[in-house]
């Protein structure tokens, strides 16, 4: 199976670690902000919701806290799903 | 050590949502205003802090901010009280830095920043209670000792740990606690990382994540029962604002009529008893019956803030936003704004991109204000019949729900040609965090209601008085001649001023009496409507005025010249308290003579095709 790449990918209760944040593509204070709330490598991420009218803002949870962006910003933002969660889900897929 | 002989001066910093200024009311037993929303407090507050030596400190409240990089102008504020660097304002004596005990990770790398510059500080871990009830256990001596500086575990709303942190602030303030070396600042991911080691570390047990409150979300953020409930919240808002209120503005409707009465019945006729009928009783009163109503709009506007749930709202609108050139952020202030746009108008300041925040001061009138609600219910209440509607819903709150859309739809439509126009340029992005719900304190509720009528009363008691009273004299005087056989009104120096302006509004099927409340209306919305209440009311006989305003119009007014009277209130441009905010905020004149023009012509053109459209369809 595939490991999905964008936030916008994981389905619902996936979690996935952040492995790179592609910082060129923001302004730099968009880029701290993105930092301040607590996006960094190494950090667990996981879908929540997605707003009305096609998916876009998104809800996400970042380490314990809960943030809103749009998917522009969360293209930006690479992700691997956590072993074990992928682990969960391939026997999931299986036992299907 | 010497203890300083001035009054220390304490800031309480920290990110948004740690619950600064509830710990800050609790501290100074002050009633500053809170929410569940980034940007409540979006100035400095001070209050006296009693320490338990005995001395008096000085503590300020601050904008919540995520670092002391600001993006928006609140955040500025913070830094600059920080740094020392705020105009006229002692520099600081001591740092509160307050956390959420949910949030460690984030909220400590801002302690590391602040902790860098060296300033004595004591670092106060708020909500401590949520954590515990989520299974988090945090090593409180670890963390103190890792940091260097004093921790006390607190529960603001409900004033745990408070004396804890007076006697930790008095001993940070007398300089018994080691001294904190000043370091350079450092990039924010060194720091992320720091922080997250020692969350980790001073974490002894691992809550879950705050799953029932995900569960709400999974309800108010879903993509189908998530616009649907807003749409509800709103709709139920305006269903109640006239259906609870019915009863109590019956009575201080009789209460007024019934003074007006005793006044009749006990006084000799003369210009005062005419002043204190038809000037005081008949103006003031007529607005001072929708106090209940402007009561319930304000409890659900507060507790819509506190719960959290206006973040929502701003997520569910930020698609809609972003068409007409804005974001979710701005919505906010918009709906603040339904209470009144002078808060809204300050809470765009935590919007961070000028010309963003420019656009929504500018849309920010249109958004029906409590002010607007009495100029509504008086037409509403006269012209529009209380039938059901689909056997719930009482039409006169639909059409009310039908107003409000309407002021919606134009400042969004004004924004659109506002960000093509004068405030063109590109729009940042949506990036907002999301606090967890929370259950509304009673207390603050409570406060905030009445904090709101003392105002309402306030204004009714001040400028409305004021302004009735000069528009009764204006209205008495001078007396016609005795030979005068039309209205004595219309020999008036009122009268005159109706007849100059009449020509204006005439197109828009306005009559002399309104074109004569505009006036006065300038002063506060609501004054148009105790305008109206004291020109029918000199007109009238004592018969009359027992039957109150809503009865006179009904007899007066042509139903199209009523709904165009109505539609030039969703533009109308009337306020002066909302211009001079926002020549504060915009820095001159320039914009609020610009929102003048623009909403002027908007409401000239809006009442005017709705009186012509009703003329001919009717």
């Amino acid at each position: 199976m595939s490991h999905p790449r964008l936030i916008e990918r994981l389905s619902p209760g996936q979690v996935a670690v952040i492995t790179a944040i592609d910082r060129g593509g923001l302004d730099p204070s968009t880029a701290q902000r993105l930092h301040e709330l607590g996006f960094d490598e190494g950090v667990d991420v996981e879908l929540l919701h997605r707003a009305p009218f096609g998916g876009d803002p998104m809800a996400v949870r970042v380490g314990n806290m809960v943030v809103a962006l749009r998917c522009s910003m969360a293209r930006l933002i690479e992700v691997e799903l956590i072993a074990s969660a992928a682990a969960a889900e391939c026997q999931a897929a299986a036992a299907e | 050590m010497n203890v300083p002989m001035t009054t220390p001066v304490v800031a309480l910093v920290g990110n948004p949502n740690a619950g600064k200024t509830s710990l800050f009311n609790a501290l100074t037993g002050s009633r500053q205003k809170v929410g569940n929303y980034p940007g409540v407090t979006v100035e400095r507050k001070a209050g006296k802090l009693a320490l338990p030596d005995g001395r008096i400190a000085n503590l300020i409240d601050l904008p919540g901010t995520y670092s002391l990089t600001p993006r928006s102008p609140d955040e500025a504020v913070t830094r600059d009280a920080v740094l020392g660097h705020l105009k006229g304002e002692k520099s600081l004596d001591a740092i509160v830095a307050v956390i959420d005990a949910t949030n460690l990770r984030n909220h400590l790398r801002f302690v590391l920043e602040l902790r860098r510059l060296g300033l004595p500080m004591l670092v106060a871990l708020n909500m401590i209670d949520l954590a515990e009830r989520d299974g988090t256990s945090i090593d409180i001596d670890r963390l103190s000792s890792i940091l260097g500086v004093p921790v006390v575990a607190t529960v603001a709303v409900r004033r745990r740990g408070l004396d804890a942190l007076g006697v930790g602030l008095a001993g940070v303030l007398r300089g018994e606690t080691p001294e904190i070396a000043a370091s350079p600042e450092a990039d924010v991911r060194l720091l992320q990382r720091e922080a997250r080691v020692i969350a980790d570390t001073v974490t002894l047990a691992v809550g879950g994540h705050r799953k029932w409150s995900q569960r709400l979300d999974g309800i108010a953020l879903h993509p189908v029962f998530g616009p649907v409930l807003l749409a509800m919240l709103l709709f139920l808002m305006f269903q109640a604002v006239f259906a609870w209120a019915e009863a109590p503005m019956e009575w201080l409707a009789a209460l007024v009529s019934s003074a007006q009465g005793l006044l009749n019945g006990s006084m000799s006729e003369g210009p005062l008893r005419s002043m204190l009928v038809d000037g005081v009783l008949g103006g003031v009163g007529a607005v001072i019956v929708f106090l209940p109503q402007i009561i319930i709009l304000f409890f659900f506007i507060l507790c819509l803030e506190q719960s959290g749930y206006m973040v929502r709202a701003a997520f569910l609108m930020d698609r809609l936003m972003a068409r007409v050139g804005l974001n979710g952020r701005a919505f906010i202030p918009l709906i603040s704004s339904f209470a009144c746009a002078i808060p809204g108008i300050m809470a765009t300041r935590s919007i961070d991109s000028p010309k963003d925040r420019l656009t929504t001061i500018l849309i920010a009138p249109l958004m029906t204000c409590s002010a607007r609600l009495p100029v509504y219910a008086v037409i509403i209440g006269a012209f529009i019949p209380t039938t059901l509607v689909g056997g719930i819903f009482n039409l006169q709150g639909l059409v009310l729900f039908g107003l409000y859309i309407a002021g919606v739809v134009g400042a969004l439509v004004a924004a659109w040609a506002l960000r093509h126009t004068v405030t063109k340029g590109e729009s940042p992005t949506f990036l907002m965090e999301m606090p967890k719900y929370q259950w509304p304190a009673p207390r603050d509720i409570g406060i905030g209601l009445y904090q709101r009528a003392m105002a309402f009363l306030q204004r009714a008691g001040g400028i409305i008085l004021v302004s009735t009273i000069v528009l009764w004299a204006l209205a008495t005087w001078p007396k016609p001649p005795a030979d005068w056989n039309r209205p004595a009104l219309e020999y008036s120096a009122a009268g005159r001023i109706g007849a100059a302006l009449e020509p204006i509004f005439r197109p828009i099927g306005f009559n002399k009496e309104i074109a004569l409340a505009l006036v006065p209306g300038m002063a506060a919305r609501e004054v148009a409507v105790s305008a109206l209440g004291t020109v029918y009311s000199l007109q009238g006989s004592e018969e009359d005025q027992a039957k109150g305003l809503v009865e006179r119009l009904r007899g007066t007014w042509s139903l199209p010249t009523a709904l165009a009277f109505l539609a030039w209130f969703v533009f109308a441009p009337q306020c002066i308290s909302t211009l001079a905010v926002t020549r504060r905020e915009t820095g001159g004149w320039a914009w609020p003579a610009f929102m003048f023009t623009y909403l002027f012509v908007a409401a000239y053109a809006a009442a005017g095709i709705t009186y012509w459209t009703a003329k001919i369809l009717l």
